[in-house]
């Protein structure tokens, strides 16, 4: 297997990683989720690309759901749940937006000090974890920065790209359990969509902070 | 006899930069028109705009200081330096083991000090709005620009632009995701130093969100055309460190023949049509942005950087 084979699945990776950041950086709801669909198309060209280099026919299943799932029913999903709220042109107010891209670059630094230990294997194997770790963590940053349910949905999805490209970059993940993933994922999608719209009924935005009222510790606010 | 070699092809490197910046210029332009459904200037335009702007006459502010007089000569000559430095179609070139990539940095630096010094020498409400935007802009895009020289002198193991742009041609280093990033984020710093579009309007005199256009808005005549010039300079320079960090193919290495040169040229000045091309593609799918958007733009070409030699570490160990 040459060099260039586990680079061209590196460039992948990282590329994955930086639609992580991309997602963080936009503040438009429609752009989150086209960067979101990019990510995922990213997502299953190297997972595809794993399985080829891996020789493991089952990746190019994970791939081809990644792609259907993730790439394409899922955004347009969102994309008309966000025109039935009347909100796709909404602009969102992010919290700091530099000091959060700062929190992502701290974050990614995490997640390499973490993996570093991790001896005994090849740098590929590495840079791989530290990759998908990143990436599980910009998910986590995005679900806590955003106030809007839509994006935090989204940085929800990210994440679990994030732990798909671990565990197809950690050589072989079962079927079984991809496919239950992906099952998951899709249940949690139609739950979070009837909660948005909940959300929505109640209090007459999806903005989250409108939540706060009905937290224990605010009550006197 | 070998040392006349080397000083001519550095002569025809120096003389070629400067003759072809104008054409790149007006390339970008046409194209843009182009793209506007515009005609636009013919390519060579920007040629006649030199012309003419150093046959009329210069008028200087009567409180103008000797700074406002010099500073157009102090910017075209540093920004030729810095592009002398850089090896575009061949990596041995004599000047180019003088300096390396931190002193281009540096020298650009010194050319935009000038210039902010010129904007704000006359005390015009433009000119200091201008120079202090271009600061702003600077002080964000310089710590980009040298993490990104970072991590190619990781990758490369010198700053040498010489030796880097050689041992990328040869291919041994593969397709790296920090060079990929570092490419990113260059990307991110030309725009931004160049005064292109998302951060600045080129093609504009009458804009409050104006930086480079506000600080040259005094002069006229030779020092105009002198400004224009240096800025046109400037690109190409940009060009061509994208060309010899990213896609050094077909560089001529050292010791090269005639032969050699020939194609060194033409692949140069291929790639170099390609960029003018890309750039207002680029330039017309993006809107221009507000003022306060600048330090999450530019920082970004920073978070990218940074990723990028974060990224070295973990290939690499500490």
């Amino acid at each position: 297997m040459s060099k260039l084979w586990f680079d061209i699945a590196h460039l992948l990776a990282g590329g994955m990683l930086v639609l992580s950041f991309a997602l963080l950086y936009q503040d438009r709801i429609a752009a989150v989720i086209n960067v979101f669909a990019v990510q995922a198309i990213m997502l299953s060209l190297s997972v595809a690309w794993q399985a080829l280099v891996q020789d493991a026919p089952h990746l190019i299943v994970t791939a081809a759901i990644a792609l259907v799932v993730k790439g394409f029913v899922i955004p347009t999903a969102l994309h008309q749940i966000i025109r039935r709220l009347e909100i796709h042109r909404e602009v969102e107010q992010v919290i700091g937006s530099g000091l959060t891209m700062l929190t992502g670059l701290g974050l990614v630094a995490l997640s390499i000090l973490l993996v570093q230990p991790v001896g005994e294997v090849s740098i590929y194997v590495r840079e791989d974890l530290a990759f998908a770790l990143a990436v599980i963590l910009l998910g986590l940053l995005m679900m806590i920065t955003r106030r809007n349910a839509i994006t935090q949905v989204v940085g929800f999805m990210s994440l679990e790209n994030g732990l798909i490209l671990a565990a197809t970059g950690a050589k072989g993940m079962p079927l079984v359990v991809e496919i239950s993933v992906a099952f998951s994922i899709l249940i949690a999608f139609i739950v979070f969509g009837v909660f948005v719209f909940r959300i929505r009924e109640r209090f007459d935005t999806v903005d989250v902070s409108a939540l706060d009222r009905f937290r224990g510790e605010r009550r006197d606010a | 006899m070998a040392l006349i070699v080397d000083l001519l092809m550095q002569a025809v490197q120096m003389a070629l930069v400067v003759a072809i910046a104008p054409v790149v210029l007006g390339v970008t332009r046409k194209v843009k028109a182009r793209l506007l459904r515009r005609i636009g200037p013919p390519v060579l335009q920007p040629y006649r705009d030199l012309w003419k702007l150093m046959h009329k006459e210069a008028v200087l502010a009567h409180n103008a200081s000797w700074i406002y007089r010099t500073a157009p000569y102090l910017i075209f000559a540093a920004t030729w330096v810095a592009a002398a430095l850089v090896p575009s179609y061949a990596s041995g070139l004599l000047f180019s083991w003088s300096a390396d990539l931190i002193a281009i940095v540096a020298l650009l630096a010194t050319a935009r000090f000038a210039l902010a010094l010129a904007g704000m020498d006359v005390g015009t409400a433009f000119g200091g709005l201008g120079a202090s935007r271009e600061m702003m802009i600077a002080s964000l895009a310089e710590p980009a620009m040298l993490l990104i020289v970072f991590t190619v002198a990781l990758v490369a193991g010198t700053t040498q632009l010489s030796a880097i742009a050689t041992i990328f041609s040869t291919g041994s280093v593969g397709l790296r995701v920090s060079l990929a990033l570092g490419l990113f984020a260059f990307l991110f710093v030309a725009v931004a130093e160049n005064a292109r579009i998302p951060i600045d309007n080129p093609a504009t005199h009458l804009e409050l969100t104006m930086v480079h256009e506000a600080m040259v808005l005094e002069y006229s005549g030779r020092h105009l055309a002198v400004i224009e010039a240096a800025s046109a300079l400037k690109l190409v320079l940009y060009f061509s460190l994208i060309i010899c960090l990213f896609v050094p193919l077909g560089i001529a290495g050292p010791g090269a023949g005639m032969a050699d040169y020939t194609v060194g040229i033409a692949a140069y000045l291929g790639k170099l049509l390609v960029l003018a091309v890309l750039l207002p593609i680029g330039e017309t799918s993006v809107a221009k942005m507000r003022v306060f958007r600048y330090p999450i733009f530019v920082g970004s070409a920073f978070a990218a950087a940074a990723l990028a030699v974060f990224l070295l570490f973990v290939s690499k160990g500490f």
